[in-house]
Formats: C-alpha cells, sequence, structure tokens
C-alpha cells in the first residue's frame, strides 16, 4: 500500500501527456532520435515555409499542385474530393487491370476460362479482379459527382470554359472504357450487354444498315459502324480481341492524357475557382 | 448563400492562402486511405459476377446495357434506336460541351448559389438527377422481362403480356391518310421547335443583343430537345401514342 502511493502522480502524469497528445511529440522525439533512424537519415526535416515549397516544388509527382492555395478549396464542402477520388480510382484500374493482364488472353476459346483460372486459382486473383470492376464502377460514379460538382460551383465558367470540355471528354472516356471491360470475362452478362448496346450503331443515321438514310451510303449488316466496331455482324471472338485493345491501350492512353493537360489547365486557369 | 458573392467571411489572423505542404498534401493522402480501404473492403466483401459462358444462341431476356447506360436504354421505349442509341448521347454530349459558351450569367463563378443562377441550377439538375439518374435506376430495378414495369415486390414473369394498343399522333386526331399523317406530325414537330423558339426570342428579346443570336438559338434548341424527351413520355405513358411524325426514312 504504502508503496502505491508514489505512482498515483505518475499514471495522473501519463494521462495528462496522453490528453494533451504531448505523447506522440515525446514518441516520435525517442524514435527520430534513436541510433537507427539517425544512421538512416542525416538531417531532420525543419518546418519552414521554404522547406514546404521544396517539397512541393521539388517533387516530381507533388509538383502538380501549387505550391499555394486558398483556404476555401481546402473544404471538402467545396470540391467533395472528387477529382481526385475519380484520379485515384482510375490508377487502381490501371495497377490491378496490369496484373489481370498477366493471366487474361482476350480469344474466344480461352477469355472465360482465364476468368475461371484467376478467380479459383491465381493467388489473390479473385481480389485483383474484384478491385478491378469495383474502382471501375466506383470511377463512373464519382466522375458523375464530380462534374455535379463542377457545375454546381459553376466552375466551367471563364475562364475554365476548356477544361469543362476536356472534362466532357473525359466522362465520355470514362464510360467507354468501362462499356470496353464490360465484354471482357465473356459470359453472358457481358456478350449481351455489349449485343444491347452496339446494337444501336445499327440505328446510326446514314452510316448504320438499320439507320435513317442508310440507302444512301449502302450499309448493310456487314458493311457499316456496327460491323467496323465489333469486327462482324454479331459480337463474336473479333469484337472480343477489339474491346480488348481499345480497353487496355488505346482508350487508358487517350484518358491518361486527357488527365494530363485537365491538371495542367486546372493550374493554368488560376487553380481551383473561388469567388473572387 | 444569397450573399456569397460578397468576399468570404474572413478569419481574423488567418491567412487566405496555404501551403499546399502539409494541409492539401495530408487531406490527399487521408482521403487516398479511406479510399482504398473502402475499395478493398468492397471488394473483399463482394464478389465481381461471372455468369455462364457466352452464347450467342441464349438471349437472356431481359437483356440490359450497362447499367449507366441504362437511362438510354430506357429511352429505347419511347423512341426509335436512331435517336436514343445514337442522337440523343451525342447530343448530350455536344450540349455538355456547350455549357460554358451558352451560360453567359457571369455569377455564380467558383461558390454554390442557387439564387443567382436558378434556370441553370434547375435544368441541369432536371436532366441529370430525373432523365439520367432516375431512368437508370428504374432501368436497374424496376425492369424486367420483355422491359416491363415491375414493381420490388412482383414477380418477373416472363409471359407478362401488356396490351399494346399505341396509337400515332395524327391518327389520334383523326388523320386517316398516310401523307395526310405525314403532313399533320410534321407540323407538329416543327411547330413545336419554331413556335418555342419564336416564345424564348420574344421573351428574352432584351438579352438578344448581348448574347447573340447563335447562343440562344442553340440554347433553346437543346432545351427544347431535352422537354421534347419528356413530352414524348408523357404522351406515351399518358395517352398511348406511338409516334408523332412517321415518315418514310424515319419515325419520331
Ligand atoms: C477522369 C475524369 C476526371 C478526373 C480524374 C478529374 C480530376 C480533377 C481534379 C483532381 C480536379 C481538382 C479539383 C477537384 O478535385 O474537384 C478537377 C477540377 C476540374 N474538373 Fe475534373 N476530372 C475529371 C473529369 C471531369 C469532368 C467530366 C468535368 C466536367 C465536365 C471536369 C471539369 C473540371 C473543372 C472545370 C475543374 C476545375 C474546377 C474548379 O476550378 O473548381 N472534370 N478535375
Amino acid at each position: 500500500m504504502a508503496n502505491n502511493s508514489p505512482q498515483i502522480p505518475k499514471v495522473a502524469e501519463l494521462m495528462d501527456k496522453i490528453k494533451s497528445g504531448k505523447i506522440f511529440s515525446e514518441i516520435a522525439k525517442e524514435i527520430t532520435e534513436s541510433q537507427i533512424w539517425t544512421s538512416a537519415f542525416r538531417h531532420g526535416y525543419a518546418d519552414t515555409p521554404r522547406n514546404r515549397v521544396l517539397q512541393i516544388a521539388s517533387n516530381v509527382w507533388l509538383h502538380l499542385h501549387p505550391v499555394k492555395i486558398q483556404r476555401h478549396a481546402l473544404r471538402i464542402k467545396f470540391t467533395w474530393c472528387m477529382g481526385g477520388i475519380t484520379f485515384l480510382l482510375f490508377l487502381s484500374t490501371v495497377v490491378t487491370g496490369v496484373i489481370l493482364m498477366f493471366y487474361y488472353r482476350p480469344v474466344g476459346e480461352y477469355a472465360y476460362y482465364d476468368m475461371k483460372y484467376l478467380q479459383y486459382d491465381v493467388p489473390f486473383g479473385m481480389l485483383m479482379r474484384n478491385m478491378h470492376r469495383w474502382a471501375a464502377h466506383a470511377m463512373v460514379i464519382t466522375v458523375w459527382l464530380h462534374m455535379f460538382r463542377v457545375f454546381l460551383t459553376g466552375s466551367y465558367k471563364p475562364p475554365r470554359e476548356f477544361n469543362w470540355v476536356i472534362g466532357v471528354f473525359l466522362v465520355t472516356f470514362t464510360l467507354l472504357l468501362s462499356f470496353t471491360g464490360y465484354l471482357l470475362p465473356w459470359d453472358q452478362l457481358a456478350m449481351w450487354a455489349v449485343t444491347v448496346g452496339t446494337n444501336m450503331a445499327r440505328a446510326t443515321p446514314f452510316l448504320g444498315n438499320e439507320g435513317p438514310f442508310a440507302e444512301f451510303i449502302g450499309a448493310t449488316p456487314r458493311y457499316d459502324v456496327r460491323a467496323m466496331l465489333i469486327g462482324g455482324s454479331v459480337v463474336g471472338p473479333p469484337a472480343l480481341l477489339r474491346f480488348y485493345v481499345l480497353h487496355c491501350i488505346f482508350i487508358p492512353l487517350v484518358a491518361g492524357a486527357l488527365m494530363i493537360v485537365h491538371f495542367w489547365r486546372i493550374r493554368k486557369d488560376g487553380g481551383i475557382s473561388g469567388p473572387l | 448563400m444569397a450573399e456569397a458573392a460578397a468576399p468570404r467571411k474572413r478569419v481574423k489572423g488567418v491567412p487566405e492562402k496555404l501551403h499546399v505542404w502539409p494541409y492539401l498534401v495530408r487531406l490527399e493522402f487521408l482521403c487516398a486511405i479511406l479510399t482504398i480501404v473502402a475499395l478493398t473492403v468492397w471488394s473483399i466483401v463482394i464478389d465481381a459476377p461471372l455468369e455462364e459462358a457466352a452464347n450467342p444462341t441464349k438471349t437472356p431476356n431481359p437483356s440490359k446495357a450497362p447499367w449507366y447506360f441504362l437511362g438510354l436504354q430506357d429511352v429505347l421505349v419511347y423512341f426509335d434506336p436512331w435517336f436514343a442509341g445514337v442522337v440523343a448521347p451525342s447530343l448530350i454530349i455536344v450540349g455538355l460541351m456547350l455549357i460554358p459558351y451558352l451560360d453567359v450569367n457571369p455569377k455564380g463563378n467558383g461558390y454554390y448559389t442557387y439564387h443567382e443562377r436558378k434556370a441553370a441550377i434547375w435544368i441541369y439538375c432536371f436532366g441529370f438527377l430525373v432523365l439520367w439518374i432516375a431512368l437508370i435506376i428504374m432501368g436497374v430495378f424496376l425492369r424486367g422481362p420483355g422491359w416491363n414495369l415491375f414493381m420490388p415486390w412482383q414477380y418477373w414473369d416472363p409471359h407478362k403480356v401488356v396490351a399494346l394498343v399505341n396509337v400515332d399522333l395524327p391518327y389520334a386526331f383523326g388523320v386517316r391518310t398516310y401523307n395526310g399523317a405525314m403532313l399533320f406530325g410534321g407540323a407538329v414537330v416543327l411547330g413545336y421547335f419554331g413556335v418555342g423558339t419564336v416564345i424564348y426570342f420574344f421573351m428574352e428579346r432584351k438579352a438578344l443583343k448581348n448574347v447573340g443570336f447563335l447562343r440562344m438559338f442553340l440554347k433553346i434548341e437543346l432545351f427544347l430537345v431535352m422537354m421534347a424527351i419528356v413530352i414524348k413520355i408523357i404522351l406515351r405513358l399518358g395517352f398511348n401514342i406511338k409516334y408523332v411524325w412517321v415518315t418514310p426514312w424515319f419515325n419520331i
């Protein structure tokens, strides 16, 4: 009992440290002054205005950002963080998509069985497939929300008109990316969804065999825009290969390039919009 | 929000511009972690679908496009594919791109406001939330076999028969000859656009000089096309009208 009394102030002291958050700086100090840490890092990071600027300006990834930003642009309520999340989801699909490409062959005879193989035999195959698919779906939703917020804040108004136009290209390519990927599992869901979608091309005025004025061009089921798109008159193996190439190479490259322009334009147009 | 145009309230002693490092970067980092965690949990809990192998001889009923296109697929009920599948999406894309050039209201640039741009907000919200999102939700959950409407508690009966009693608009007005119907339908469609345009120009005649003819013209035509979709849906659901205008080349 008598032994305990000196303990009580110590416990109280500890509680104080935890409550005031001092405990963290003490732990940080213990770590950064340890022999292991100091042997790895020669000097610390001094939180000076100059260093804050350098962190952004001399880092190839971070220098997409300006070094300073309007206070309101930080507010989640203003941007909903939707553009950034859209970009992150795009990157997630790139990473998981490349992993899927190691196992998947876009050939009529193999594609479906490669999916089965991915799901049942490849370590983490199912997880990679799920992440790829859900990130793609989520990206469609977030890009719509991003567009909605840009509209609500009137951020398409001068001088940002053209970045809105690039944005409309981006939302279109996002949908096309998702749509071309939809065919690749080569199951019933895939084939028929893409059949329904590409059937529309049949009805293109002038260029589709069932469209208005097709007779002026001489479009037939095997010779019209739809046949060009899917490489035949039905959604078959040529369509699979075409969609694969569009999905894995063409559209991501174009969309990626447009994103670069989009981000560059945000800065050139004076950063995130705000009331002035 | 009404007085949002006035300078934002400034917190005393707090600078208006902040360093991106650490203030923005740490937010982005947090957002990224939350997103990735959410995506990972979602992917662990729910598996992506994989149905039977593709079979060109076995058409599922209903055959649905990917969910994000179901709004357009639903418009197919009311319009022929050349419009619902080709012209409407093209007009949506072009129309969206034109927004910054057609909306010349200088107010509401860079902040949330409803009062300073009521019409713009209404039109966008109607197009996005009703014609796009609501139709998608309907397409995903309420459209069953034969693209018939089923309530969530109803059984998806593949043999459900819905009597098609639709007639064309000229027929409903007693026009019985083919050429007469074509003229009547053409007059209705072109008249709708013509009258709509004239009314708009008359109402906005004072703005014409500032806004410019082409701008105002494109604005009202795009708006009339959007409204025409709504009108056609009402005509079909309320009055069983199939086409308004039948021609040898296309039907509307
Ligand atoms: C792949 C798709 C897209 C990505 C990755 C993307 C990314 C971004 C990011 C990171 C920002 C910074 C601010 C924020 O997060 O809100 C931004 C701003 C902007 N985005 Fe996008 N975006 C995409 C699609 C779109 C679309 C579809 C539109 C409109 C049609 C659009 C129009 C704009 C505009 C006008 C800005 C400037 C906003 C302001 O200054 O307040 N973007 N975008």
